[in-house]
């Protein structure tokens, strides 16, 4: 049940190759200037000056410049997977809170199962968390599907809310970071793209799980993060 | 996000086994972070930070007129308010309904405590006194602002220096400190703050406990020579505590008022020092 988006890969190679050109900035600071450079994620150009549009560390591979955002809102985008909790219920669906400014519905159709029009409430309540994906992205609002596989409510377990930003590091490279949570506490784990990570097994081993995900959150820009987890998750076993 | 179902459930059935989301035990209090010299403009500030939830408070010195029925007695004002960026539930403009309570809280179990020696604030009797201004803000929140603001309060209070005071012209020469401090006596009140989920209390909740919390108790407490004192007392949430419950908080009170007071002393004395 990984998600795993273009995107996760995406950042998590980019590490790799660029090391070195990284500079923390921030919103309207110019990152390069010169006609040499073009404007990549979360930057723009003015005149010729590439300018960052988000807190974050910069990076120049090539010629195009771009921003790996370490704060700021999720930004909902279609066939993101997201967990979020039953705010109301209509005729129609669910209103769902996914974080960040927009509101989310999930209608009754996009059920891969039949529910009774009048007892909606029974499939989820207000309170209740869902793992749903994102069908597409209006100028309202979001629109959510659970028609695809591991979708549906969460049930037991804990919710943890945690940077959307990090996510990819969370999941680690094709799912690296996650699967070795997974391994050592003997939890069930899934990452909503909103930051919202849903932990289930035994409660100490949730409780770990818990401490592992928050210690890469903050250690996320740091080198040697595997191993730092790897000796977290050994060390106490 | 307001409370999701499950971490609810998953309190209740951690705190069965006497045991907290996040590891603690009941009666187990957060990491306290005590900062100082926040403000470069305000007679004295603090910046409290209890596990996540962190306090910026200032005190300001003004020179007012006393209440007539406490004519030769310093004033206080106590003020508190959430920022928008402290927690998504906050929005701007005027105090709520919590900020107020917090707010009135800290405020009586200052005044109760007798930590501040009004008498003392007394410039001339009847016509001018000093007065206290305490703003506190909230900006984050991840529960228990209650006694994080109280803790705030307290520590601003014992690093406040009186600005200069022009007697001339009756004035009082703001951005110029004194090396006064405020006549505090050795009465140090402490705010703690119970929460009751289902049956079981605790204290210090995160904003999943407070929320899931049925009831809550706050408690200002001083110490006169090891001689604990309650000096007052606020209810909140809609069931009842038994008596065998409040003799388990007042324990609990004493307990936790000697590990936050060594805490304060051990961080204050290192700035003034």
């Amino acid at each position: 049940m990984t998600p795993k988006t273009e995107e996760t890969e995406d950042t998590e190679m980019e590490i790799k190759e660029t090391k070195c050109e990284r500079k923390l900035v921030i919103p309207g600071e110019t990152i390069a200037s010169g006609e040499d450079y073009l404007p990549g994620d979360f930057t723009r150009k003015e005149g010729s000056e590439v300018i960052a549009n988000r807190y974050g560390l910069a990076e120049i591979s090539g010629r195009v410049v771009k921003i790996i955002p370490i704060s700021g809102v999720f930004e909902p985008r279609r066939g993101n997977n997201v967990i979020g909790r039953v705010e109301d219920i209509n005729f129609s669906g669910w209103m769902i809170d996914i974080g960040g400014p927009y509101s989310s519905f999930l209608p009754l159709m996009e059920c891969p199962r039949f529910i009774n029009r009048n007892n909606i409430a029974e499939f989820a309540n207000i309170g209740d968390v869902i793992h749903a994906k994102i069908l597409g992205v209006k100028k309202g609002g979001v629109d959510l599907t659970l028609k695809s596989r591991g979708l549906g409510p969460l049930e037991n377990g804990r919710l943890i809310k945690i940077n959307p930003n990090k996510v990819p590091r969370v999941i680690g490279k094709e799912g690296s970071m996650i699967n070795l949570i997974k391994d050592n506490t003997k939890t069930e784990i899934t990452v909503g793209q909103n930051g919202f990570v849903w932990v289930k097994g035994e409660l100490d081993g949730e409780e770990k799980a818990e401490k592992a995900i928050s210690l890469i959150v903050e250690e996320s820009s740091n080198s040697g993060l595997t191993e730092k987890i790897e000796k977290f998750l050994g060390g106490k076993k | 996000m307001k409370l999701p179902n499950i971490n609810k459930k998953r309190i209740l059935t951690l705190l069965r086994d006497g045991k907290r989301l996040d590891g603690r035990k009941p009666f187990e209090l957060r990491d306290i972070s005590i900062e100082t010299g926040v403000s470069i403009n305000a007679e004295g500030t603090s910046r409290v930070k209890i596990g996540k939830t962190e306090v910026v408070v200032g005190v300001k010195m003004d020179v007012q007129e006393p209440y007539p029925d406490h004519e030769n007695e310093g004033t206080m004002i106590t003020s508190m308010e959430f920022s928008p960026a402290a927690g998504e539930r906050w929005e701007g403009g005027p105090p709520g309904m919590d900020s107020i309570e917090i707010a009135r809280v800290v405020d009586r179990g200052i005044r109760e405590s007798g930590f501040i020696d009004w008498k003392k604030l007394c410039i001339k009797e009847g016509e001018k006194v000093w007065s206290v201004l305490i703003d506190i803000y909230c900006i984050n929140d991840d529960g228990n602002a209650m006694d994080a603001s109280a803790l705030g309060a307290i520590a601003a209070l014992k690093l406040a220096r009186f600005p200069v005071y022009d007697e001339k012209e009756e004035k009082v020469k703001f951005g110029e400190f004194t090396d006064k401090p405020l006549p505090l006596t050795e009465k140090l009140p402490l705010t703690l703050t119970f929460h009751k989920i289902g049956d079981k209390l605790i204290i210090d909740p995160n904003r999943d406990e407070e929320d899931s919390g049925e009831a809550r108790i706050t408690i200002a407490v001083s110490s006169v020579k090891k001689e604990k004192m309650i000096n007052a007392m606020q209810k909140g949430g809609i069931t009842p505590f038994t008596i065998e419950e409040m003799e388990k908080i007042i324990e609990e009170t004493e307990k936790a008022y000697d590990k936050i007071f060594a805490e304060i002393e051990k961080k204050i004395k290192h700035v003034t020092k």
